[in-house]
């Protein structure tokens, strides 16, 4: 019996990401770092990244021990963070809680190429209890942009 | 009585298959979920309750539900007795002297509190020590390192080896005059591992400490007699022993409990109240301030019923043999690793598979309606200790069959065909 929704969960892109994942590294020199943890299930992730004076993210990556989905968004996520504006960077954790909620996203504008590709985790919106898997390394690169040390997604 | 557990669980080969009786007592079992027939395998976390148990919480809130004590209207009688009935059923199933020695809480992690903020703080000094094992529920930790922020006692580790068995050497190595309590679970609630209690019992108190015991996963899994087992608390919850939610027992002996302060104050605890000064009961009273679960009470009565009719050895002689028949089958599945592997288990079975989280597992054979938990299972010291951060696990229950067996792992087969 093909289950449709838990193959769009562990779809090809998310496997992968979670076999191969990209940027799992500490850039150096590195300008921001966070980490993050989801005390409900054990996932830890530390985000990095590396800011121009002009607020544009020149490097971004991570490191994680968690589930599949928790890995692959982080490791989706530092993909398309490379080379974005620090807005931007602020307007995809928008667009991801939406995607995850299964809230239709208003014009993406600029974001469309960024959006696209992170469609791949949007799988999770049939799997309430998962969502936190996605969203934590977002949240962790959040507070990496804001200075705070250490962001923790609260049940 | 460990002694007792080790022989009947050897047995479990030639035991009948009984769980299909059993089984049709529990409506939730005629669940589907996506169409497949739920196969539940969480009991460690919560077992599902049987119908005799609803009905008589029903027959009870429909019939003679008021609250307890004091009233003198038909309905206040009878449903004092009632939940008075239901303490002297506890210590019936404990085999305990008195039902003054039982007090209803919300559960064991209740009871572990009261004893540490009431017992604790009186009895407790600085340089005071206490000994855990390293494979406790955070319930029986927390408590504790709230008691030594308060007092400043020390809080020492029974080690644990590979297999999750307690290191007995290293254990009694750390007992000596200042220990003044041991607390350790009964059964491990990652691994099943059964303690050898009343060998820790006797060491301790050579050592002159007292002993608590969480009961949580053994009461409804072995024959459980704690006179015989020699401890001075027993804890352990209603709702992981085919009863409801919100109770659950602390049992001390009475000279202990008699001689430990209130822990909450309010009504029903005490004897007179005036601005100047109040007394309070004696226990159990002393320790149930407030409304106490009433309507559960009854269940949790009607629970040990159910259990003692079926008999708890006997259901985890099954069980056992179900995680073991899971435990070979497993085994075939590439990269599949069964932890712990103690002697004396229950039926929870720990695992994890190579480059799949367990999250992952729990949420992909849920689909095929498997119900399976995973997690630090609220042990992450354990965790710790087998250096990993994670587990799946299946806990099983008496109406839990074969079939169940192979649903489940025919599910974590597709687990590992989805990923490789």
């Amino acid at each position: 019996m093909q289950d449709e929704a838990l193959h769009d969960l562990y779809q090809a892109v998310i496997l992968d990401h979670a076999r191969n994942p990209r940027n799992r590294r500490r850039p150096e020199p590195c300008s921001h770092e966070a980490a993050g943890d989801n005390p409900l299930c054990g996932d830890r992730v530390t985000v990095y990244l590396r800011l121009t004076d002009v607020g544009q993210i020149e490097e971004a990556g991570f490191d994680a021990e968690g589930c599949a989905i928790a890995v692959a968004s982080a490791s989706l996520m530092t993909e398309v963070l490379r080379g974005a504006s620090e807005a931007a960077a602020r307007r995809l954790v928008v667009a991801i809680e939406a995607l995850c909620a299964g809230r239709e996203l208003t014009d993406p504008g600029e974001d469309r190429e960024s959006l696209d590709r992170l469609c791949a985790l949007s799988g999770v919106r049939a799997f309430p209890m998962r969502v936190k898997c996605v969203t934590l390394a977002w949240q962790t690169m959040l507070s990496a942009l804001e200075g705070t040390d250490r962001g923790s997604i609260s049940q | 009585m460990s002694g007792r557990a080790r022989a009947s669980i050897a047995d479990c080969a030639d035991e009948p298959f009984t769980a299909g009786r059993w089984r049709q007592d529990f409506p939730i079992l005629d669940r589907s979920i996506r169409g497949r027939p739920l196969v539940y395998l969480d009991s460690a976390a919560t077992t599902q309750t049987p119908r005799p148990v609803l009905d008589a919480m029903r027959v009870f809130a429909e019939r003679s539900y008021a609250n307890v004590h004091r009233g003198v209207h038909t309905l206040a009688c009878e449903a004092t007795e009632g939940f008075e009935a239901a303490r002297a059923r506890v210590a019936r199933f404990l085999g305990v002297a008195s039902p003054g020695e039982v007090v209803f809480v919300r559960g064991a992690t209740e009871a572990i509190n009261l004893v540490a903020a009431s017992w604790g703080r009186k009895t407790l000094r600085e340089g005071d020590e206490i000994v855990l094992s390293a494979m406790e529920h955070h319930s029986n930790i927390v408590p504790w390192q709230m008691l030594r922020a308060a007092t400043g006692i020390v809080i020492k580790v029974a080690p644990v080896d590979e297999r999750g068995c307690l290191q007995r050497d290293e254990f009694a190595s750390l007992l000596n005059d200042r220990t003044r309590l041991v607390a350790m679970t009964h059964v491990s609630n990652v691994l099943g591992t059964i303690v050898p209690i009343a060998d820790v019992v006797r060491l301790s108190h050579a050592a002159g400490a007292l002993v608590l015991v969480d009961g949580c996963q053994a009461v409804a899994h072995l024959p459980v007699d704690v006179q015989a087992l020699g401890a001075d608390f027993y804890v352990f919850s209603s709702h992981k022993m085919y009863g409801p939610t919100g109770i659950g027992v602390l049992w001390g002996r009475g000279d202990i409990l008699e001689g430990m302060p209130p822990w909450q104050g309010g009504g029903e605890m005490i004897l007179n109240v005036a601005f100047e000064q109040s007394t309070f009961k004696r226990p159990p009273h002393r320790f149930e301030a407030g409304t106490p679960a009433i309507v559960e009470a009854i269940g949790f009565a009607a629970a040990i019923d159910y259990l003692e009719q079926v008999d708890a050895g006997r259901a985890g002689r099954h069980e056992r043999a179900l995680a073991e028949m899971a435990e070979e089958m497993l085994a075939e599945i590439d990269g599949v690793r069964v932890l712990g592997g103690a002697p004396e288990r229950t039926g929870i079975l720990s695992f994890v598979m190579s480059g799949v989280h367990p999250h992952d597992i729990a949420t992909i054979v849920d689909r095929s309606g498997v119900a399976i938990r995973a997690g630090h299972h609220c042990a992450q010291p354990l965790m710790q200790r087998l250096g990993i951060p994670a587990t799946a696990r299946a806990s099983f229950g008496m109406y839990n069959t074969h079939e169940d067996v192979e649903a489940f792992v025919a599910a974590v087969r597709g687990v590992r065909e989805m990923f490789g």
